[in-house]
């Protein structure tokens, strides 16, 4: 029903538009991971010697090991978080259902700064949390481990993604019909039971889609160990920063962040797959 | 939606499971409430317990001239964002509904991808976009950045509300002789009333709080998160905490606004693009 020119129009401009504002721009970063620097200047001379440092240079491997140790930690801890207070909700709230959950929403929209700057304010070594110790009398000293390590980044990304990874999941248990569950339990399955054989399993496609998002999101984050992990907390994008500020080194920067892409891209697309197979309808 | 046989699932107790329920939502909340009720402690940030009131740092912050600055930029960049996200992601949306091209279904995912991946990727390769042309930075190439990436938000909410439009409307338009400009304006458009609303009010908070995109674009002035992140790094200042309780309750304000666009409409279906990231 709608002509050619009406189909032209609506599609020419956008796709113009992603193409040079996107996939122009994502394909200069390929382009920069074959070339190098000479004299402080990016030359297009493509070669491998970047991909090669970074698989020759064991720090470029620590790194991204450390990266992965905090992103799996974050979704771990996000998981454990988020997937009993979904079940809560969706199960056990009641009447306050509906309360609760936008409940949950309101922090999502609190700025990712502002919240990073809370708890920096609170694990300072002159910070609230130091105070409230000292006020309890359970230390004298302030202590000074809280800001400034892996832990830090670990606890304020939980904080951050604890209710992304919880919307997909109370979705997904929303999604479960009712008389499955107590069609489990009028056959004689306890309450564990039919959590773990009935609830879980059709849970699944929601926990994964969190899992992956915070997951994926906490790996290419350079914001919390700037604000709170200190050197110990450095993550991967932070040598991509530092390699296209200070070190000038363009070339190996997007090298690395070709690598954070692919790594994201497959982890989206095999969880993509998993959820498919583990969903019904 | 499903038929509740009885509300035995839903009405047995669990002790342990709300105690938790309840730990969950202090964790959540509780560095929120100790930015706000520090915003207002004499003292400044830090000690426990907070002891006397002020609105000193109101004061202070009202005074701050290179704040209000970049809350300005801030919004002049939002609003554009809005303004080009919206146009494109409407477009986008019109084309993944109703034509076909070669690359369709590379293009819908090309158009989600800045929604999934981390703001570096995007923010540096469109650094490099920058540079290959030559260009300044400056607050435009942060609004083409923030608009850019932001036509994945529009685009998933707008798609969502076309797919919910009643087609036939717009059949009946043009067999009775309207031209497709015509049907466009007086049908499609009113018809995506409330997705637009919640697409640009999603758009709007999300520009006015992004970081990691902006970080790579910005040149000499500022937008409200680099301001805040430029004084953060030369120390802790309740003003922080002042002008951070002013962006929530603005934040919180613009929730409700979005919640009464919601119930009172049939579509917009925003919580999706939550729901699915």
């Amino acid at each position: 029903m709608y002509s050619r020119a009406y189909k032209a129009f609506v599609s020419l401009p956008p796709l113009l538009w992603v193409g040079l504002f996107l996939l122009l721009p994502y394909a200069l970063m390929f382009a920069h991971s074959f070339w190098a620097v000479r004299e402080g200047v990016v030359v297009h001379d493509w070669n491998l010697e970047n991909f090669k440092t970074l698989y020759s240079n064991p720090v470029y491997f620590a790194v991204l090991l450390r990266t992965m140790r905090i992103a799996g930690s974050v979704t771990l801890c996000s998981l454990l978080l988020g997937y009993p207070l979904a079940y809560y909700l969706s199960f056990h709230a009641g009447a306050r259902k509906e309360l609760l959950y936008q409940l949950v929403i309101v922090p999502l929209w609190v700025s990712y700064l502002v919240r990073g700057y809370a708890w920096k304010t609170i694990l300072g070594s002159e910070g609230v949390l130091n105070g409230f110790l000292q006020y309890l009398h359970l230390t004298h000293e302030p202590v000074a481990f809280l800001l400034y390590s892996p832990f830090a980044v670990v606890l304020m990304l939980t904080h951050i993604y604890t209710p992304f990874v919880f919307l997909p999941i109370y979705a997904s248990l929303e999604h479960i019909p009712r008389p499955l569950v107590e069609a489990s339990q009028d056959l004689g399955a306890g309450s564990a039971q039919t959590f773990f054989r009935v609830i879980l399993p059709l849970s699944i496609p929601g926990l994964l889609a969190g899992a992956t998002f915070a997951f994926v999101l906490s790996l290419g984050d350079f914001l919390a160990p700037l604000l709170v992990g200190g050197a110990s907390g450095t993550m991967i994008a932070n040598v991509v920063q530092s390699l296209f500020g200070a070190a000038f080194d363009w070339p190996l920067g997007a090298a690395i962040a070709v690598c954070i892409l692919i790594i994201t891209i497959s982890l989206l697309f095999l969880s993509e797959r998993v959820e498919k197979r583990w969903s019904f309808k | 939606m499903v038929l509740q046989v009885s509300t035995r699932s839903s009405t047995r107790r669990a002790p342990l499971l709300t105690i938790y329920a309840a730990l969950v939502f202090a964790f959540v909340y509780l560095p929120i409430v100790v930015l706000i009720l520090y915003s207002f402690n004499r003292e400044g940030v830090g000690g426990f317990p907070p002891r006397y009131f002020t609105l000193e740092w109101y004061r202070q912050l009202f005074a701050d001239g290179p704040i209000w600055d970049s809350v300005l930029n801030s919004v002049i960049v939002a609003a554009g964002s809005v303004a080009l996200a919206l146009t494109l992601g409407l477009l986008a949306a019109l084309a993944l509904d109703r034509a076909s091209f070669p690359g369709k279904a590379l293009f819908r995912r090309l158009v989600l991808l800045p929604l999934i991946l981390p703001g570096i990727i995007t923010g540096l390769s469109l650094l490099m976009l920058a540079v290959f042309a030559g260009a300044q930075l400056s607050l435009l190439t942060v609004f083409l950045g923030h608009g850019t990436a932001l036509i994945s938000v529009a685009t998933t909410e707008l798609f969502a509300g076309l797919q919910k439009m009643d087609r036939a409307q717009e059949e009946a338009s043009l067999d009775l002789g309207a031209t497709p400009w015509q049907t466009f304006w007086r049908i499609t458009l009113p018809n995506l009333k409330l997705s637009l609303i919640a697409a640009g009010l999603l758009i709007f908070t999300l520009s006015m709080d992004e970081i990691a995109v902006t970080f790579f674009l910005i040149g000499r002035d500022n937008t409200l998160p680099l301001e805040i992140w430029g004084r953060l790094r030369r120390g802790i200042t309740p003003e922080i905490n002042a002008i951070s309780t002013l962006i929530f309750v603005f934040s919180v304000a613009l929730i409700v606004i979005w919640y009464r666009v919601r119930t009172r409409g049939l579509g917009a279906d925003a919580r999706e693009l939550l729901e699915r990231p």
